[in-house]
Protein backbone atom coordinates (compact mmCIF):
# COMPACT_ATOMS: atom_id res chain seq x y z
CA UNK A 1 0.00 0.00 0.00
CA UNK A 2 1.34 3.55 -0.89
CA UNK A 3 -0.06 6.73 0.08
CA UNK A 4 0.43 9.71 -1.38
CA UNK A 5 2.39 12.76 1.29
CA UNK A 6 0.25 15.98 0.60
CA UNK A 7 -2.44 15.72 3.76
CA UNK A 8 -5.22 15.86 1.92
CA UNK A 9 -4.55 12.75 -0.23
CA UNK A 10 -6.66 9.41 0.27
CA UNK A 11 -5.44 6.29 -0.30
CA UNK A 12 -4.11 4.88 -3.09
CA UNK A 13 -6.96 3.37 -5.60
CA UNK A 14 -6.57 -0.09 -4.55
CA UNK A 15 -7.68 0.49 -1.35
CA UNK A 16 -10.66 1.13 -2.50
CA UNK A 17 -13.83 0.01 0.13
CA UNK A 18 -15.46 -2.50 -2.30
CA UNK A 19 -19.26 -2.95 -1.27
CA UNK A 20 -21.82 -5.52 -3.56
CA UNK A 21 -19.12 -5.38 -6.12
CA UNK A 22 -18.49 -1.13 -6.36
CA UNK A 23 -15.68 0.85 -5.01
CA UNK A 24 -15.74 3.72 -2.59
CA UNK A 25 -12.43 5.50 -2.09
CA UNK A 26 -13.30 7.55 0.49
CA UNK A 27 -13.82 5.59 3.66
CA UNK A 28 -15.98 8.46 5.49
CA UNK A 29 -19.61 8.04 4.60
CA UNK A 30 -21.48 10.96 5.92
CA UNK A 31 -24.94 11.46 6.76
CA UNK A 32 -26.97 14.51 6.58
CA UNK A 33 -29.15 14.80 9.66
CA UNK A 34 -28.60 17.77 12.21
CA UNK A 35 -27.46 20.04 9.42
CA UNK A 36 -28.78 24.02 10.12
CA UNK A 37 -28.99 24.60 5.86
CA UNK A 38 -28.45 22.50 2.68
CA UNK A 39 -25.64 25.47 1.85
CA UNK A 40 -23.96 24.58 4.88
CA UNK A 41 -24.47 20.92 4.50
CA UNK A 42 -22.99 21.06 1.12
CA UNK A 43 -19.93 22.44 2.33
CA UNK A 44 -19.16 19.90 4.64
CA UNK A 45 -19.83 17.25 2.25
CA UNK A 46 -17.47 18.30 -0.54
CA UNK A 47 -14.81 18.94 2.64
CA UNK A 48 -15.52 15.50 3.81
CA UNK A 49 -14.47 13.74 0.15
CA UNK A 50 -17.15 11.34 1.00
CA UNK A 51 -18.84 9.60 -1.91
CA UNK A 52 -21.52 7.67 0.07
CA UNK A 53 -24.41 9.81 2.05
CA UNK A 54 -27.14 8.78 4.09
CA UNK A 55 -30.73 10.19 3.40
CA UNK A 56 -34.29 9.69 5.31
CA UNK A 57 -37.38 8.63 3.44
CA UNK A 58 -40.09 10.92 4.68
CA UNK A 59 -43.01 12.22 3.12
CA UNK A 60 -43.61 14.67 0.09
CA UNK A 61 -44.28 17.76 1.64
CA UNK A 62 -43.83 21.43 -0.56
CA UNK A 63 -40.34 22.11 1.37
CA UNK A 64 -39.43 18.53 -0.25
CA UNK A 65 -38.80 20.34 -3.82
CA UNK A 66 -35.22 21.84 -2.81
CA UNK A 67 -34.41 18.47 -1.99
CA UNK A 68 -31.07 16.75 -0.54
CA UNK A 69 -31.42 14.28 -3.38
CA UNK A 70 -30.89 17.15 -6.11
CA UNK A 71 -28.16 18.28 -4.50
CA UNK A 72 -26.25 14.83 -3.92
CA UNK A 73 -27.40 14.47 -7.17
CA UNK A 74 -25.39 17.91 -8.39
CA UNK A 75 -22.11 16.50 -6.24
CA UNK A 76 -22.33 12.98 -7.57
CA UNK A 77 -22.10 12.02 -4.36
CA UNK A 78 -24.09 8.14 -3.89
CA UNK A 79 -27.46 8.63 -1.72
CA UNK A 80 -27.60 5.78 0.75
CA UNK A 81 -31.46 5.57 2.07
CA UNK A 82 -31.59 4.52 5.62
CA UNK A 83 -35.04 3.23 7.59
CA UNK A 84 -34.88 6.23 10.47
CA UNK A 85 -37.66 5.95 12.96
CA UNK A 86 -38.81 2.90 12.76
CA UNK A 87 -39.42 0.96 15.86
CA UNK A 88 -40.64 -2.39 13.78
CA UNK A 89 -39.18 -4.58 10.94
CA UNK A 90 -42.72 -4.10 9.01
CA UNK A 91 -41.84 -0.09 9.08
CA UNK A 92 -38.33 -0.83 8.19
CA UNK A 93 -39.22 -3.17 5.32
CA UNK A 94 -41.77 -0.55 3.84
CA UNK A 95 -39.78 2.42 4.09
CA UNK A 96 -36.66 0.72 1.95
CA UNK A 97 -39.04 -0.59 -0.58
CA UNK A 98 -40.19 3.34 -0.78
CA UNK A 99 -36.61 4.20 -1.22
CA UNK A 100 -35.59 1.89 -3.50
CA UNK A 101 -38.52 2.57 -5.53
CA UNK A 102 -37.37 6.72 -4.79
CA UNK A 103 -33.98 6.83 -4.86
CA UNK A 104 -33.27 3.57 -7.67
CA UNK A 105 -30.83 1.54 -5.16
CA UNK A 106 -31.17 -1.68 -3.59
CA UNK A 107 -28.23 -0.09 -0.89
CA UNK A 108 -30.21 0.39 2.37
CA UNK A 109 -28.95 1.62 5.74
CA UNK A 110 -31.70 -0.32 7.77
CA UNK A 111 -31.75 1.13 11.21
CA UNK A 112 -34.64 -0.46 13.95
CA UNK A 113 -34.54 1.48 16.85
CA UNK A 114 -35.94 0.53 20.51
CA UNK A 115 -36.91 4.00 21.69
CA UNK A 116 -36.46 7.43 21.35
CA UNK A 117 -33.75 8.15 24.24
CA UNK A 118 -31.06 6.06 23.49
CA UNK A 119 -32.12 5.20 19.89
CA UNK A 120 -29.87 2.08 19.93
CA UNK A 121 -31.32 -0.62 17.43
CA UNK A 122 -33.50 -3.47 18.56
CA UNK A 123 -32.01 -6.37 17.97
CA UNK A 124 -34.94 -8.94 17.62
CA UNK A 125 -36.99 -6.46 15.01
CA UNK A 126 -33.44 -5.66 13.19
CA UNK A 127 -32.59 -9.28 12.58
CA UNK A 128 -35.98 -9.71 11.04
CA UNK A 129 -36.10 -7.19 8.93
CA UNK A 130 -32.88 -7.89 7.89
CA UNK A 131 -33.72 -11.12 6.95
CA UNK A 132 -36.74 -10.03 4.81
CA UNK A 133 -34.71 -6.94 3.21
CA UNK A 134 -31.68 -9.99 2.08
CA UNK A 135 -34.81 -12.33 0.81
CA UNK A 136 -36.04 -9.18 -1.21
CA UNK A 137 -32.80 -8.42 -2.61
CA UNK A 138 -31.14 -5.81 -0.74
CA UNK A 139 -27.62 -4.97 -0.26
CA UNK A 140 -28.23 -4.34 3.77
CA UNK A 141 -26.17 -2.14 5.92
CA UNK A 142 -27.24 -2.94 9.44
CA UNK A 143 -26.14 -0.14 11.73
CA UNK A 144 -26.57 -2.40 15.07
CA UNK A 145 -24.87 -2.86 18.63
CA UNK A 146 -21.55 -3.55 19.36
CA UNK A 147 -22.79 -7.10 20.42
CA UNK A 148 -20.31 -9.24 18.34
CA UNK A 149 -22.74 -12.12 18.80
CA UNK A 150 -25.57 -10.25 17.21
CA UNK A 151 -22.90 -9.28 14.30
CA UNK A 152 -22.26 -12.47 13.71
CA UNK A 153 -25.99 -13.29 13.10
CA UNK A 154 -26.15 -10.60 10.88
CA UNK A 155 -23.38 -11.34 8.72
CA UNK A 156 -24.61 -14.85 8.33
CA UNK A 157 -28.35 -13.66 7.52
CA UNK A 158 -26.29 -11.94 4.41
CA UNK A 159 -26.50 -8.72 5.21
CA UNK A 160 -23.32 -6.67 3.09
CA UNK A 161 -21.89 -4.01 5.66
CA UNK A 162 -22.20 -4.74 9.44
CA UNK A 163 -22.19 -1.21 11.36
CA UNK A 164 -21.91 -0.90 15.06
CA UNK A 165 -22.87 2.08 17.04
CA UNK A 166 -19.62 3.45 19.11
CA UNK A 167 -21.98 5.04 21.57
CA UNK A 168 -26.08 6.60 20.94
CA UNK A 169 -26.77 8.11 18.08
CA UNK A 170 -25.74 11.92 18.09
CA UNK A 171 -24.28 11.34 21.66
CA UNK A 172 -20.43 12.38 20.77
CA UNK A 173 -19.12 10.04 23.47
CA UNK A 174 -16.96 8.39 20.73
CA UNK A 175 -16.26 4.42 21.06
CA UNK A 176 -17.64 3.22 24.78
CA UNK A 177 -16.13 -0.43 24.04
CA UNK A 178 -13.50 -0.58 21.83
CA UNK A 179 -12.98 -3.98 22.79
CA UNK A 180 -15.97 -5.26 21.68
CA UNK A 181 -15.70 -3.28 18.10
CA UNK A 182 -11.95 -5.06 17.87
CA UNK A 183 -13.75 -8.58 18.12
CA UNK A 184 -16.32 -7.70 15.85
CA UNK A 185 -13.60 -6.58 13.59
CA UNK A 186 -11.62 -10.15 13.80
CA UNK A 187 -14.66 -12.66 13.40
CA UNK A 188 -16.22 -10.42 10.23
CA UNK A 189 -15.96 -11.68 6.88
CA UNK A 190 -17.89 -8.02 5.38
CA UNK A 191 -17.08 -5.06 6.11
CA UNK A 192 -17.61 -3.37 9.39
CA UNK A 193 -18.46 0.25 9.80
CA UNK A 194 -18.41 2.28 13.07
CA UNK A 195 -21.38 4.06 13.10
CA UNK A 196 -23.14 6.19 15.32
CA UNK A 197 -21.37 7.77 18.49
CA UNK A 198 -18.22 9.79 16.73
CA UNK A 199 -17.71 12.99 18.40
CA UNK A 200 -14.41 14.15 17.34
CA UNK A 201 -11.67 13.34 14.64
CA UNK A 202 -9.46 11.40 17.06
CA UNK A 203 -12.83 8.97 17.97
CA UNK A 204 -13.20 8.56 13.84
CA UNK A 205 -9.03 7.68 13.72
CA UNK A 206 -9.73 5.06 16.77
CA UNK A 207 -12.40 3.74 14.54
CA UNK A 208 -9.96 3.19 11.61
CA UNK A 209 -7.05 2.07 14.23
CA UNK A 210 -8.86 -0.63 15.27
CA UNK A 211 -9.74 -1.90 12.07
CA UNK A 212 -12.93 -0.80 10.96
CA UNK A 213 -13.26 -0.25 6.64
CA UNK A 214 -15.39 3.05 7.18
CA UNK A 215 -16.75 5.01 9.57
CA UNK A 216 -20.25 6.83 9.28
CA UNK A 217 -21.25 10.10 10.90
CA UNK A 218 -23.49 13.30 10.98
CA UNK A 219 -23.67 15.38 14.20
CA UNK A 220 -20.08 15.30 14.78
CA UNK A 221 -19.80 17.23 11.61
CA UNK A 222 -23.26 18.78 11.07
CA UNK A 223 -23.47 20.19 14.57
CA UNK A 224 -19.86 21.54 14.97
CA UNK A 225 -19.58 24.87 14.89
CA UNK A 226 -17.16 24.67 12.05
CA UNK A 227 -18.95 22.35 10.23
CA UNK A 228 -16.69 22.48 7.29
CA UNK A 229 -13.92 22.83 8.94
CA UNK A 230 -14.62 19.06 10.88
CA UNK A 231 -15.73 17.40 7.45
CA UNK A 232 -12.01 18.17 6.46
CA UNK A 233 -10.81 17.15 9.99
CA UNK A 234 -12.61 13.71 9.75
CA UNK A 235 -11.41 12.73 6.03
CA UNK A 236 -7.52 13.26 7.35
CA UNK A 237 -8.56 11.57 10.80
CA UNK A 238 -10.31 8.46 8.72
CA UNK A 239 -7.11 8.32 6.26
CA UNK A 240 -4.04 8.99 9.02
CA UNK A 241 -6.36 5.55 11.27
CA UNK A 242 -6.56 3.85 8.45
CA UNK A 243 -2.92 4.43 7.33
CA UNK A 244 -1.81 3.75 11.28
CA UNK A 245 -3.55 0.42 11.10
CA UNK A 246 -1.52 -0.61 8.19
CA UNK A 247 1.56 0.54 9.26
CA UNK A 248 1.48 -1.93 12.71
CA UNK A 249 1.54 -0.26 15.79
CA UNK A 250 3.90 -0.74 18.84
CA UNK A 251 2.67 -3.23 21.20
CA UNK A 252 2.08 -1.18 24.60
CA UNK A 253 4.19 -1.85 27.72
CA UNK A 254 3.97 -1.56 31.38
CA UNK A 255 7.41 0.23 31.11
CA UNK A 256 9.35 2.62 29.24
CA UNK A 257 11.53 1.03 26.49
CA UNK A 258 14.44 3.19 25.68
CA UNK A 259 14.80 5.18 21.77
CA UNK A 260 18.04 6.27 23.20
CA UNK A 261 21.37 3.90 23.71
CA UNK A 262 22.77 4.23 27.52
CA UNK A 263 25.94 3.08 25.94
CA UNK A 264 28.86 5.75 25.92
CA UNK A 265 27.22 7.87 28.81
CA UNK A 266 29.44 10.41 30.71
CA UNK A 267 27.30 9.92 33.65
CA UNK A 268 26.87 6.85 35.62
CA UNK A 269 23.07 5.08 35.76
CA UNK A 270 21.96 5.97 39.59
CA UNK A 271 22.25 2.34 40.14
CA UNK A 272 25.96 2.21 39.76
CA UNK A 273 26.37 5.33 41.78
CA UNK A 274 28.52 5.48 44.63
CA UNK A 275 26.22 6.61 47.77
CA UNK B 1 -64.23 15.23 8.37
CA UNK B 2 -64.11 19.16 7.19
CA UNK B 3 -64.12 18.12 2.80
CA UNK B 4 -66.86 18.24 1.61
CA UNK B 5 -67.89 15.51 -0.63
CA UNK B 6 -70.04 15.60 -4.27
CA UNK B 7 -70.84 13.19 -6.79
CA UNK B 8 -67.81 13.79 -8.58
CA UNK B 9 -65.04 13.50 -5.81
CA UNK B 10 -64.12 10.88 -3.49
CA UNK B 11 -61.99 10.93 0.00
CA UNK B 12 -59.13 9.46 0.41
CA UNK B 13 -56.10 9.94 2.63
CA UNK B 14 -53.05 11.50 1.33
CA UNK B 15 -49.79 11.57 3.48
CA UNK B 16 -51.95 11.97 6.80
CA UNK B 17 -54.70 14.19 5.67
CA UNK B 18 -57.49 13.89 4.12
CA UNK B 19 -58.08 15.07 0.26
CA UNK B 20 -60.74 14.80 -2.28
CA UNK B 21 -59.91 13.60 -5.55
CA UNK B 22 -61.96 13.24 -8.72
CA UNK B 23 -63.67 10.04 -8.97
CA UNK B 24 -61.52 7.68 -11.61
CA UNK B 25 -58.04 9.93 -10.75
CA UNK B 26 -55.40 7.73 -11.06
CA UNK B 27 -51.44 7.84 -8.60
CA UNK B 28 -50.30 9.47 -11.17
CA UNK B 29 -52.83 12.69 -11.64
CA UNK B 30 -52.02 13.09 -7.36
CA UNK B 31 -47.91 12.53 -7.95
CA UNK B 32 -48.03 15.21 -10.38
CA UNK B 33 -50.24 17.58 -8.31
CA UNK B 34 -48.53 16.91 -5.17
CA UNK B 35 -45.09 17.22 -6.77
CA UNK B 36 -45.81 20.15 -9.43
CA UNK B 37 -44.26 18.23 -11.76
CA UNK B 38 -45.77 17.60 -15.46
CA UNK B 39 -45.22 13.55 -15.49
CA UNK B 40 -45.41 11.25 -18.77
CA UNK B 41 -46.72 7.54 -18.13
CA UNK B 42 -44.06 5.75 -17.23
CA UNK B 43 -44.09 8.39 -13.81
CA UNK B 44 -41.31 10.11 -14.69
CA UNK B 45 -40.93 13.77 -15.37
CA UNK B 46 -41.16 14.88 -18.78
CA UNK B 47 -38.68 17.37 -18.75
CA UNK B 48 -35.54 14.25 -17.82
CA UNK B 49 -35.17 14.87 -14.43
CA UNK B 50 -35.42 12.18 -11.85
CA UNK B 51 -38.05 11.97 -9.99
CA UNK B 52 -36.93 11.14 -6.55
CA UNK B 53 -40.34 10.25 -4.76
CA UNK B 54 -41.84 6.67 -4.54
CA UNK B 55 -45.62 6.24 -3.02
CA UNK B 56 -47.49 2.97 -1.32
CA UNK B 57 -51.36 2.67 -1.47
CA UNK B 58 -52.93 1.06 1.89
CA UNK B 59 -48.95 -0.01 2.82
CA UNK B 60 -48.18 -1.70 -0.13
CA UNK B 61 -45.28 0.19 -2.77
CA UNK B 62 -46.91 1.03 -6.28
CA UNK B 63 -44.01 1.08 -8.85
CA UNK B 64 -43.76 4.20 -10.76
CA UNK B 65 -44.66 2.42 -13.98
CA UNK B 66 -47.86 1.24 -12.36
CA UNK B 67 -49.20 4.74 -11.48
CA UNK B 68 -50.92 5.47 -14.29
CA UNK B 69 -53.07 2.40 -14.69
CA UNK B 70 -53.71 2.86 -10.78
CA UNK B 71 -57.17 4.16 -10.11
CA UNK B 72 -57.78 5.96 -6.89
CA UNK B 73 -60.76 4.38 -4.92
CA UNK B 74 -62.44 5.83 -1.52
CA UNK B 75 -60.78 5.35 1.98
CA UNK B 76 -57.74 4.53 0.18
CA UNK B 77 -54.71 5.39 2.58
CA UNK B 78 -51.75 7.26 0.30
CA UNK B 79 -48.50 7.84 1.55
CA UNK B 80 -46.13 9.59 -1.16
CA UNK B 81 -42.36 9.85 -0.12
CA UNK B 82 -39.03 11.40 -1.04
CA UNK B 83 -35.28 11.58 0.34
CA UNK B 84 -35.16 14.32 3.22
CA UNK B 85 -31.80 15.00 5.20
CA UNK B 86 -31.28 12.35 7.98
CA UNK B 87 -28.61 9.96 9.07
Amino acid sequence: MTFNTADTAAPAASDSLVIDGDALTSRLIMGTGGATSLTSLEEALIASGTELTTVAIRRYDAQSRDSVFAMLDRLGIRALPNTAGCYTARDAVLTAQLAREALGTSWIKLEVIADEDTLLPDPVELFTAAEQLVLDGFTVFAYTNDDPALAKRLEDAGVAVVMPAGSPIGSGLGILNPHNIATIIERAGVPIVLDAGIGTASDAALAMELGCDAVLLASAVTRAHDAGAMARAMRLAVDAGRMARAAGRIPKRSLAQASSSFDGMVTRRPSEADL
Amino acid sequence: MTQKMTENTIDITVNGAHRPVTVESTLLELVADLTGKNLVASGDPADGSRLGVAAAVDGTVIPRGGWAAHELLPGQTVDIVTAVQGG
